[in-house]
């Protein structure tokens, strides 16, 4: 099939190129790259997730406003905390017809995991979309009303509270390790295959906490099934005016998770050029910048291409640090 | 009542507004395409579709799709009846007997039933909709992990306690199934696991679509040149007006399985992560159990026919419950219909129903009209779908493998998974030839992944006691019928095997 492929593609290169140096009178520079075929948008995450919920708005906004001469389909790879989207792009190296939408797995599974053999520092990195932020939630009706409640809750039930997550190793079970190090207590976690699942459990009353981002708990606790008692974020979200940071409340936990395209290791430069001024155009419109703020995220400051990729750079340090100082057994539950 | 009434009112004639009955013809007509063909699902089609919507208002463009994943359905039977592969997932039990009664010469009767039971089942899950909404999702969230795995138990039960089938050959079977689910990343932790020699392939485990068409296509082929030398009868099948009068007479010997298929795929349809496919097996399991003649199942018995496609339109159905409520896709397909509301700026959840009724009434609505048009589409359209037997088998045949492939290749796009799918294809006509049951198999590798998650979760919540599932009242509700449904089946043999003893004696 590769090989196939190759063969056109240097066929049809061929081709443009000899087009070109015939009419000799290409006055745009212009990167002429498409897409030729669907554009497969693999989610790490689950249905009904925050990455889920993402990429499927883009995906409507870039057929909406006809970005895009082919469709993007929406695609999720749930398994292993992202290992199996991690593994899919990595063995799509070099296609320009695959793209991924990131949670922080992308950076955590690699670490834990070392056997699944993908380097996320080899991706293409293309756009970062928004920061997503985290709220600790429980029911509405769980009579615990802030933190120290909370805490104390927590602590009563020696360790058989349960916390439920998207994943061992996800980002929500660091952010929930990093509470079980600061409060001294310890937690059953337990995972579901996306942040929407773990909601629905939540409302349910088959865990008794969690650490989900606002998209994916917003809609019940404007109905009044759960609610919110802290945030981790530097300063109150104008979302959530009411609600404490944990800064405020003394406990020093700041913890976002950045939500990128990125594409497989050795995309071509054209495609990257043309994935990155879709994307830029996706981020400055008004339904995107409109539901950053409703459904709290961070889409202040855009970053593609070299400077995703220093910032890659960096959160991979600092997961490293992260998962270092809880230990990955604390994660992954061994 | 009244507070239903009205509003259901409202949401037909939204549906009978002329833009939306058009997008609803022509949605049921595209969906009935997309899930004939092999390799094309509702979700494919409804993907694809999506951009179109734009164009119109939000309930239009809902009628329109669910339209589309509606006819899908419907149509997905057509070609396991007709051609012996499944069109979609949803279809795979349909195989099971659709395809005997077509080799029998009576595809026309099969396509009847799969319309007239597809009909039902949709109109049980759309009345169920209308009236019990709000307390059906509240009955939604009553279903944690427990529960979950409790009622896969209760599935895999469906299965063993077939009577007739050799029980031992059932379970080896189930097990096959099972092993070949656990293949790829751990679930929970992510590691790697039965990566057969190496093989990446293997990392992203095994479609059961490609369990199912290589044994059902490939298998089947095998087994069909095998037993007629390659000289093929030629079915002879006239459909007329006349003969589907005949053919709709039938309906009286599987009504009563349709309409249990219907409630119990509209049950299985709400939960969050099960769906239609699961919904389809687990009707056809429960259909043979409780059936007189069991042994007739799987040898084309109508209702064996009629018990899946009941189910899978009415889990459709019911899927969009906890989109709309909960804002949790119950199957793949409402996870693409999830993301057009996004855009639409609908955002499912608990005060949908109270903020944007027109949409959700709408919808509803539509979903009673579509049921109608796509049983008089199908019905028509069955003097067409049977010509396709009236080829001959030198042209059929040929047809067949490259359907079987390309519905191997289209999930995941590897050819990794074309050539698992001929080894399955080989390996399901040597236990057909060994007499094992490959159904329950199929059934494994669905709900594997499902059981073991729900195990897994439950068990870590519970430090290891297995005792929590018998502790919840619905779990252990599900776990005692589980139990019953093993046992009967085998006490019934017992009592069998004693009165025909004694019967033997008086006889004589």
């Amino acid at each position: 099939m590769r090989l196939l492929r190759n063969i056109f593609m240097s066929a049809a290169l061929t081709v443009a190129v000899s087009a070109t140096a015939m009419s000799g009178l290409v006055d745009k520079a212009k990167a002429a790259w498409e897409p030729v075929k669907p554009v497969e948008f693999i989610i790490m995450a689950g249905t009904g997730g925050g990455a889920d919920q993402i990429a499927r708005l883009i995906q409507g906004l870039i057929e909406k406003h006809g970005l895009s001469p082919r469709p993007f389909i929406p695609i999720n790879k749930p398994g292993g905390s992202g290992a199996e989207a991690l593994r899919y792009l990595q063995d799509h190296a070099g296609d320009d017809h695959t793209i991924l939408v990131t949670l922080n797995s992308f950076y955590t599974t690699p670490i834990i995991q070392a056997d699944l053999g993908v380097d996320v520092s080899q991706f293409t990195p293309i756009g970062r979309m928004a920061l997503d932020t985290f709220l600790l939630w429980v029911q509405s009706d769980s009579g615990i009303t802030d933190l120290e409640s909370y805490v104390a809750a927590v602590k009563g039930t020696n360790g058989t509270w349960k916390v439920g997550g998207t994943g061992s190793g996800q980002e929500d079970s660091i952010l929930t390790a990093m509470m079980e190090a600061e409060f001294g207590y310890e937690v059953t976690y337990i995972p579901f295959p996306g942040g929407g699942t773990v909601a629905k459990n939540l409302v349910g009353g088959h865990i008794d906490s969690t650490v989900n981002n606002p998209a994916e708990q917003n809609e019940f606790y404007r109905a009044g099934n759960t609610m919110p008692l802290v945030q981790f974020t530097p300063e109150r979200m104008a979302a959530y005016p009411d609600i404490p940071t944990a800064r405020e409340l003394g406990v020093d936990i700041v913890y976002f998770m950045q939500r990128s395209i990125n594409g497989p290791p050795g995309m071509s430069a054209e495609a990257q050029a043309w994935y990155i001024d879709l994307f830029s155009k996706v981020y400055n419109g008004e339904e995107w910048q409109t539901f950053c703020v409703e459904d709290g995220l961070d889409c202040t400051e855009w970053l593609a291409g070299d400077d995703l990729q220093a910032f890659h750079g960096a959160q991979i340090e600092r997961h490293k640090a992260l998962i270092e100082e809880v230990g990955a057994a604390a994660l992954t539950g061994e | 009542m009244e507070t239903i009434i009205e509003p259901l009112f409202n949401g037909l004639l939204l549906a009978f507004e002329p833009v939306n009955l058009t997008l609803l013809v022509i949605g049921c007509l595209v969906g009935l395409f997309v899930g004939a063909m092999p390799g094309l699902g509702s979700v494919n089609g409804v993907a694809i579709l999506l951009p179109v919507t734009f164009l119109v208002p939000p309930t239009s463009a809902i009628i329109f799709l669910a339209a589309v994943y509606y006819g899908a359905m419907y149509g997905g039977a057509v070609s396991s009846i007709t051609l012996g592969i499944p069109g979609a997932s949803t279809a795979v039990a349909t195989v099971f007997d659709g395809r005997p009664l077509a080799q029998a010469g009576k595809a026309d009767l099969a396509l009847t039933t799969a319309a007239v039971a597809s009909f039902i089942g949709g109109t049980i899950s759309v009345v169920l909709f209308t009236l019990f909404a709000p307390p059906l999702a509240e009955f939604a969230l009553k279903f944690g992990p427990e529960e979950e795995f409790a009622l896969m138990i209760l599935a895999f039960a469906t299965f063993v306690g077939l009577g007739g089938d050799d029980v031992p050959k059932t379970i080896f079977s189930i097990l096959i199934g099972l092993v070949l689910a656990t293949v790829g990343l751990d679930i929970i932790s992510g590691k790697p696991r039965l990566i057969f020699f190496d093989v990446s392939g293997f990392f992203h485990g095994i479609n059961f679509l490609v369990l199912a068409i290589g044994i059902y296509g490939i298998g089947e082929m095998l087994w069909t040149l095998e037993q007629t030398q390659g000289d093929v009868q030629v079915h002879k099948v006239k459909s007329s007006f006349r003969s589907l009068w005949g053919n709709l007479k039938h309906v009286k010997e599987y009504f009563g399985t349709t309409v249990l298929g219907g409630v119990l795929g509209y049950f299985v349809g709400i939960l969050p992560a099960a769906g239609a496919t699961p919904a389809s097996l687990m009707s056809y399991g429960l259909a043979k159990t409780f059936s007189k003649n069991p042994d007739s199942f799987g040898k084309g018995n109508v209702s064996g026919v009629a018990a899946p496609e009941s189910a899978n339109n009415s889990a459709s159905t019911g899927s969009m419950l906890p989109m709309i409520t909960l804002g949790i896709p119950g199957s793949p397909t409402t996870a693409i219909l999830l993301g057009g509301m996004i855009i639409w700026g609908l955002r499912p959840g608990p005060l949908l129903f109270s903020e944007h009724p027109d949409f959700v009434w709408g919808l509803i609505g539509s979903l009673y009209v579509a049921n109608v048009f796509t049983l008089i589409l199908n019905l028509a359209f069955i003097p067409v779908f049977v010509r396709v037997l009236t080829l001959k088998f030198t042209i059929l045949a040929p047809m067949i493998f490259i359907l079987c492939i390309v519905g191997g290749f289209a999930p995941t796009q590897t050819m990794h998974d074309v050539w698992l799918m001929f080894v399955f294809g080989v390996v399901g006509y040597l236990l057909r030839k060994l007499d094992y049951p490959v159904a329950p198999a199929v059934l494994a590798i669905v709900l594997g992944p499902l059981a073991e998650r729900s195990l897994r979760q439950s068990l870590l919540g519970s430090h290891g006691d297995p005792m929590i599932f018998f502790e919840r009242p619905l779990s252990a509700f599900f776990m005692v019928c589980a139990v019953a449904l093993v046992a009967y089946p085998m006490f019934l043999m017992w009592r069998r095997k004693k009165n025909g003893a004694n019967g033997g004696a008086e006889a004589g």
